[in-house]
Order: structure tokens, then C-alpha cells, then sequence
């Protein structure tokens, strides 16, 4: 007898949407959406902040001026105006090119989806930071890529445990195919390399032969203005860059974009094509619009003052408020901070009653593919204001003092959830 | 006729509740009813007011939702409601005193306990983990005391994992509950009483391909198998409906209402009843009326033109 299993095609999916399915988590982060709920989950720019009246002429203006290719189909490689204008923008990090070098994407999440879908077969190795970022994690695991992380210390990807994987999977008779890192204010650990591990994880990359995937969308947001150099800078054949207009103007526009070698651009356009057709003109043409006829960099900086603010608000009220033995990591740019728990707490385990007292956190097991990070956890400063920040800490200590009285009780928690990420939803990742 | 489903809410099965909310809507909507769909925030008693629905369908799932809060809220604004009347929404969503009256109206259940946090802590969890475990014997089913859709629930093989699964449990709320595993066909018998009694619809089988029937076989499609008819006995069918009308009876539950078996060699075996059947895609009662002939559309109309004539 055969049942019903309400979905006709579940025998007919690839094994890569094997996983795909209904989470806990999932169901907890649809409550941080309420507005009674301070979401220290979500890493949204603060987009309240930017000029809509100017952003709302910048449009109408591109409509009335080149609306005839704004709404039409465009090349697979983007615009050729913005290109020449992301070199502008690349200029600070030390990034140059030639608008050729460029592809534009719907996010920088698109490019990093295309150059693993033209890199990596199934069962190839990605090595990544640990933590690393949970978008680009979801991107590996859809391409059934095996994933491992490597060490990460106050100043990012440690070189020597980066060698050491590298040896590692070798002699495994694996295949290391990218070294995929965030150099500068990573999400969602909140530290950036120095100038001297950049250059020698650069060199591991080349002697292994291994491409390095450089994930750059805060490089901007550095608080103290500073803007340290891509990696980029140091090398072109070796490292294909991705940078991101989501921070500096607005996510909503989804344009991001990859900087490769010539022979990687080439496959990157056709894989893009193949995906896409075209980036969206529309919104292509308002960020050079925008970018051509607006104080940008004004902007990227009133930017960074906000950001700045209220990352001293987060940790401050954590040093007040969080338990004895809880640890954070203090970020000099970027949207994060990744806080470690007293021994024996779990952040997944926590995260309903969290939720049922009204605050919100990505757990640290989001972060990583292996179940690692459960007494971590990603704290967000960007969206909220400097007062809900102070007060999603008070509630979040109030609940890390409960969970300590339950671990008190019945021992150390070694977990309830299944691991692996928790594929939050965009606004999170 | 204007209805109001509300849906939402706070609680953890906040998704659940608006996935249920819209598409109860939308049937009603189907059948010519104006339906508004409303969460539950500061916004809605002014809506209510304003709007003045002659019928309202609470569909919040967890806390305030099933607890009778809602219902009390309700009946304070003298709006008439489809489902259970807030004594019997408290009832119901305390499983352990839902086991107990049931049980004394002579259905079987699991043998459980359920205790407070406070409970272990102030007489020492090991020793109260221990007794338990001693008494009920492995494998347990531990999970909230209150709330639904498997939410921090965890079934225990050996009594070192007891302790994680209750941290997992009390994440949920105050109380949680051990519960002795019973091995078996898990169905659910949907009640409607359009009128003349309370009636089950056909028994819906469950059969999760992980095994266990959590959250992610609950609410994503091809996770979990359903069998309608259910693959028991003609006699443990008919055995299914009159235990879940007489725990349905038994609880006070009013208008519609799910109860929740697992089926052996042993018998029927009562877990829990919900007052507020989820309605989703992936729901045990839409397929339940289906499998009755009728539509989900056609019931939920029915039920607000009994709720309305109540009032």
C-alpha cells in the first residue's frame, strides 16, 4: 500500500536538496522578524540611514535618461560603465584592474555560487575559516563540496593551521580546490588579518597551487577610516577578489561583483549567462548613477560613524551585563561580534527560550559545517538602535543566566539540534 | 459573513501558525466567505473593534494561542470563536493533565512524569533523573510539557542523554515531561462536531521517513508518509475514532480538535490533543476531510455558522 507523501517529486530530487528541509531554527528566526523582538541576528545595513530623497532622483533621473536600457536586457558581464566605475571603488583597497577584469552579479552571493560551480566537482575540498560565513557555506554544501575548517585566531586565519589543512587533505588524496577567506572584519568572527598573514597565506595559496577566494564586502567599513589592502592588490592570477555594493549603499539592489583572471572571468561570464541571462540593468544602472551623481564615499563614511557607535553600545552593555566567563571578539570595522559562552552552554539549545523573551542571535553552529560553535554565537550590531542594542543585551544576559541555573542543574549540555548550518534566511546570513 | 483567522503570535510556531492562518483563509475565502487574516500584536483588538468579524478563528499555535489565553481574550470582547472554550484550551495543553483526565475516563497512556525545573534542581537532578529512569525503564520521550510541533522534543535511549534532552525541553518552557516510549503506528484522528456530535474523520497514519516525527518531517513536504486509511485493524480504527471523540468529550473541547495515538498490540495509546489543528499543507486535519469528502473550506464554513448561531 502505498501512502501519500504530498510531494510527488521526493524520489526526484538531486541529493545536493537532500537537506533542504523544515528547521527549528528556521521557525525561531520567523519571531526575530516581529518588532517586539531585538534581532541581534541579522547582518542588514542600516539602509534607514541613506539619502531616499537624493536615492529617489538618482532613480527617477536614470528613468528619464536611460530608461530605454535600464528596463531592456543586458550584457552577461555587466554594465561597462560601472565596471570602470568599481575601479573607482576598488581603488582604496589597492585592487586595479581593467573593467574587462570585472563581472558584475546579483550580490556578491552570486559570484561566490558561479566560481564554485566552475571550480568544484562534487566530493572536492573548500577550506574556510572557523568560523566562516554561512552564505558561503549553504553555496559549497548545495555543490556537494567537502568543507573544512580551519583555525582562526585575533588576527584571522592562522597560516599554520591553513598549511597544515592543506597537507592534511593532500595526503588524504583529496582535491583543495579554493581557500575561500574574509580578510577584513569577518562575518561572523569580527577580526582582520595583518598586512604579513595576508601575504603568507597568499604564498601557501600559490605554492599549493590553490585558488583563493577573497570575500571583501566590508573592506570600506574599517572604523577608523584605515582601509587595509585586498589581497587582491598583492597578486591578480592567484586570487579572484568579490566585492559587494550591500554595505557601502544598499543589499536591496543586489549588485556585487567578481574581479579574476582573464580565463576565470571568461567562465564566470558563460556560468553567469547560463544563470542569469543578464544582471538586472535596472539596478545596475542605479548604483552608477548613484555612484556618478551622489557623495558615495560621504555616505560610506556616515556609515562607518553609525556602525561604530553602535558596536561600542554592544560591548559595552556585554561588559556590563553578559555572565563571568563569557568572551567576545571587539571588531575595528564590519557588522559583528562573535561571543563565546561560558563553558558547557549551548546557543542553539538557548536560542527558543531567547526567542520567547524577545531576542535574537545566529548560533554558532550556523558557522559551521561540522557541528562545531555551539557555545558561540554571532551578535549583530548594524540594524538596531543604539538603545535596543543596550536592551537585547539586558534580555540576552537575563537568558544566559537562566540557561546557566539549567546547566547548573542538570550538567553539561553536549546538544539537542542536529549540526550543521542553520541556513538562516537571507536577512540573517 | 466576515471572518477573522488570527494567526502568528510569538511563540516558536509562529511560521506554522501563519502557513495554517492563510490557507484556512483562503478555502474560506473559496466558499464566498470576507476573511481578514490578523496577528496577534498591539494592532488587533483595535481591528477587532473596528471590524467587528462575526466570527473569529484562532489559529496561533503554542502559548497564548492553545493555552487558553486567546479564548479568554475572546470571550472578554464577546466575539464568538470557532474552537474550544478557554478551560478546555488549559486542559488540553498541559499534556500531563490532559493524560490524566483522559486516563480516567478509562483511555490508555504512556506513563509519564512531568516536573518543573525547580524540581530537579532543588532535590538534585541525578537523583530525580535516576528514579524516573528507574521507573519508566529506556528508551523516553522527553519534551515540554506545553507546546506543540515536537518543539524541543527528543526521544532519550540512554540515560546520559537524558540531561541534554531536558535542557532541550525546558528551553520551551517551565515544565517538562518524561514519557515513557511507546513503540507503534503513530496516527491522529481529527474530531469536527458540525452539529450533531462530535465525529472523527478517518484516521491519518504517520510514518516519518527519519523515523521520528519531528519538526522537519512535520512541515516539509516528503518527509513523512501519510496513510489514510491507516494501516491498522478495522477494529484499532474503530477502537482510534471512539477514543479520540471520548477524549475529545473527556477534555471539553469544542468544534474541532486533533488527538494524537500511537497504535500496538497493546491497544490505543492517547499522547496529546490540540484545540487548534494545524492547517497547513503538510496538516493531519485537511487530510483527514479530505479523505471524509469534504473540503477544508466546507468545514471551517460550517463551524462559522455554528459558532455564530452560539453566540
Amino acid at each position: 500500500m502505498t501512502g501519500s507523501r504530498l510531494d510527488p517529486w521526493i524520489d526526484s530530487y538531486a541529493d545536493r536538496a537532500m537537506g533542504m528541509t523544515a528547521s527549528e531554527i528556521r521557525a525561531l528566526f520567523a519571531v526575530a522578524s516581529r518588532p517586539e523582538v531585538v534581532s541581534l541576528a541579522g547582518g542588514m545595513p542600516f539602509v534607514n540611514a541613506l539619502p531616499m530623497d537624493a536615492i529617489a532622483s538618482t532613480v527617477e533621473h536614470m528613468l528619464l535618461t536611460r530608461g530605454n536600457v535600464a528596463l531592456q536586457y543586458g550584457g552577461g558581464q555587466g554594465d561597462q560603465t560601472l565596471r570602470e566605475q568599481i575601479l573607482e571603488v576598488m581603488a582604496p583597497v589597492g585592487v586595479k584592474a581593467h573593467p574587462d577584469d570585472i563581472v558584475v552579479t546579483a550580490g556578491s552571493q552570486m559570484a561566490l555560487d558561479l566560481v564554485t560551480k566552475i571550480f568544484c566537482n562534487p566530493g572536492d575540498v573548500v577550506l574556510v575559516e572557523a568560523p566562516s560565513y554561512v552564505g558561503a557555506l549553504g553555496v559549497f554544501q548545495s555543490y556537494q563540496v567537502d568543507v573544512e575548517h580551519v583555525t582562526m585566531d585575533a588576527g584571522g586565519l592562522v597560516p599554520e593551521a591553513l598549511r597544515e589543512a592543506l597537507a592534511r587533505q593532500r595526503a588524504a588524496g583529496k582535491t583543495v580546490k579554493m581557500i575561500y577567506t574574509i580578510p577584513n572584519y569577518h562575518n561572523p568572527a569580527g577580526v582582520s588579518q595583518s598586512q604579513s598573514r595576508r601575504e603568507e597565506i597568499l604564498d601557501i595559496a600559490k605554492s599549493a597551487g590553490v585558488l583563493l577566494l577573497e570575500d571583501d564586502p566590508y573592506g570600506l567599513l574599517g572604523f577608523d577610516g584605515t582601509v587595509p589592502q585586498a589581497i587582491r592588490a598583492m597578486d591578480q592570477d592567484a586570487v579572484v577578489y568579490l566585492g559587494s555594493f550591500s554595505k557601502t549603499i544598499a543589499g536591496g539592489l543586489r549588485v556585487g561583483w567578481a574581479v579574476a583572471p582573464h580565463g576565470v572571468r571568461e567562465k564566470i561570464v558563460l556560468a553567469a549567462e547560463a544563470a542569469t541571462l543578464c544582471p538586472s540593468n535596472f539596478s545596475q544602472l542605479t548604483v552608477s548613477e548613484y555612484l556618478r551623481t551622489q557623495p558615495w564615499m560621504d555616505q560610506v563614511k556616515a556609515f562607518r560613524e553609525i556602525y561604530q557607535e553602535r558596536r561600542d553600545t554592544l560591548l559595552s552593555a556585554m561588559g556590563q551585563l553578559f555572565p563571568p566567563g563569557t568572551q567576545w571578539t571587539v571588531p575595528s570595522g564590519g557588522f559583528y561580534s562573535w561571543v563565546t559562552l561560558p563553558d558547557g552552554m549551548d546557543t542553539t539549545a538557548m536560542l527558543p527560550r531567547a526567542v520567547a523573551a524577545l531576542v535574537a542571535y545566529v548560533p554558532g553552529t550556523g558557522f559551521f559545517v561540522d557541528g562545531q560553535g555551539r557555545d558561540c554565537m554571532r551578535l549583530s550590531y548594524c540594524y538596531p538602535s543604539p538603545e535596543r542594542i543596550t536592551e537585547g543585551v539586558r534580555r540576552l544576559a537575563g537568558v544566559m543566566e537562566a540557561e546557566l541555573d539549567l546547566i547548573h542543574t542538570f550538567g553539561r549540555a553536549p546538544g539537542h539540534l542536529p549540526p550543521g548550518p542553520a541556513t538562516p534566511s537571507p536577512d540573517l546570513a | 459573513m466576515s471572518v477573522v483567522v488570527l494567526a502568528g503570535g510569538l511563540s516558536a510556531e509562529r511560521e506554522v501558525s501563519l502557513r495554517s492562518g492563510r490557507r484556512l483563509a483562503e478555502a474560506l475565502r473559496d466558499t464566498g466567505y470576507e476573511v481578514l487574516v490578523l496577528d496577534l500584536d498591539g494592532n488587533l483588538l483595535p481591528t477587532l473593534r473596528a471590524e467587528r468579524p462575526e466570527v473569529v478563528i484562532p489559529l496561533v499555535h503554542g502559548a497564548a494561542g492553545e493555552d487558553g489565553s486567546l479564548a479568554d481574550v475572546l470571550e472578554a470582547l464577546d466575539l464568538p470563536y470557532v474552537g474550544s472554550p478557554p478551560l478546555a484550551c488549559r486542559v488540553a495543553f498541559d499534556k500531563a493533565i490532559a493524560k490524566g483526565i483522559v486516563a480516567h475516563d478509562g483511555l490508555q497512556v504512556a506513563r509519564s512524569y512531568s516536573l518543573p525545573h525547580g524540581v530537579f534542581r532543588d532535590l538534585g537532578a541525578a537523583g530525580v533523573m535516576a528514579g524516573i529512569v528507574d521507573n519508566l525503564g529506556l528508551p523516553v520521550m522527553v519534551k515540554p510539557t506545553r507546546g506543540g510541533s515536537a518543539l524541543g522534543a527528543s526521544l532519550v535511549h540512554a540515560e546520559e542523554d537524558l540531561p541534554p534532552a531536558m535542557v532541550a525541553a525546558f528551553a520551551y518552557g517551565d515544565s517538562a515531561m518524561v514519557e515513557q516510549y511507546v513503540s507503534g503506528v503513530e496516527v491522529a484522528v481529527s474530531v469536527v462536531d458540525l452539529g450533531d456530535g462530535p465525529q472523527p474523520l478517518p484516521a491519518v497514519e504517520i510514518q516519518p521517513r527519519s523515523g521520528i516525527y519531528d519538526y522537519a518531517a512535520r512541515y516539509t513536504a516528503g518527509e513523512t508518509e501519510f496513510f489514510v486509511p491507516a494501516r491498522i485493524s478495522q477494529a484499532q480504527e474503530q477502537e482510534c475514532a471512539r477514543a479520540a471523540v471520548a477524549a475529545h468529550i473527556a477534555l471539553g473541547l469544542r468544534d474541532w480538535s486533533r488527538v494524537d495515538f500511537i497504535v500496538n498490540d497493546q491497544g490505543v495509546i492517547f499522547l496529546e490533543a490540540n484545540v487548534a489543528p494545524g492547517m497547513t499543507e503538510t496538516s493531519l486535519f485537511p487530510q483527514a476531510a479530505a479523505a471524509a469528502g469534504m473540503t477544508l473550506g466546507s468545514v471551517a464554513g460550517d463551524l462559522v455558522r455554528i459558532s455564530s448561531a452560539r453566540s
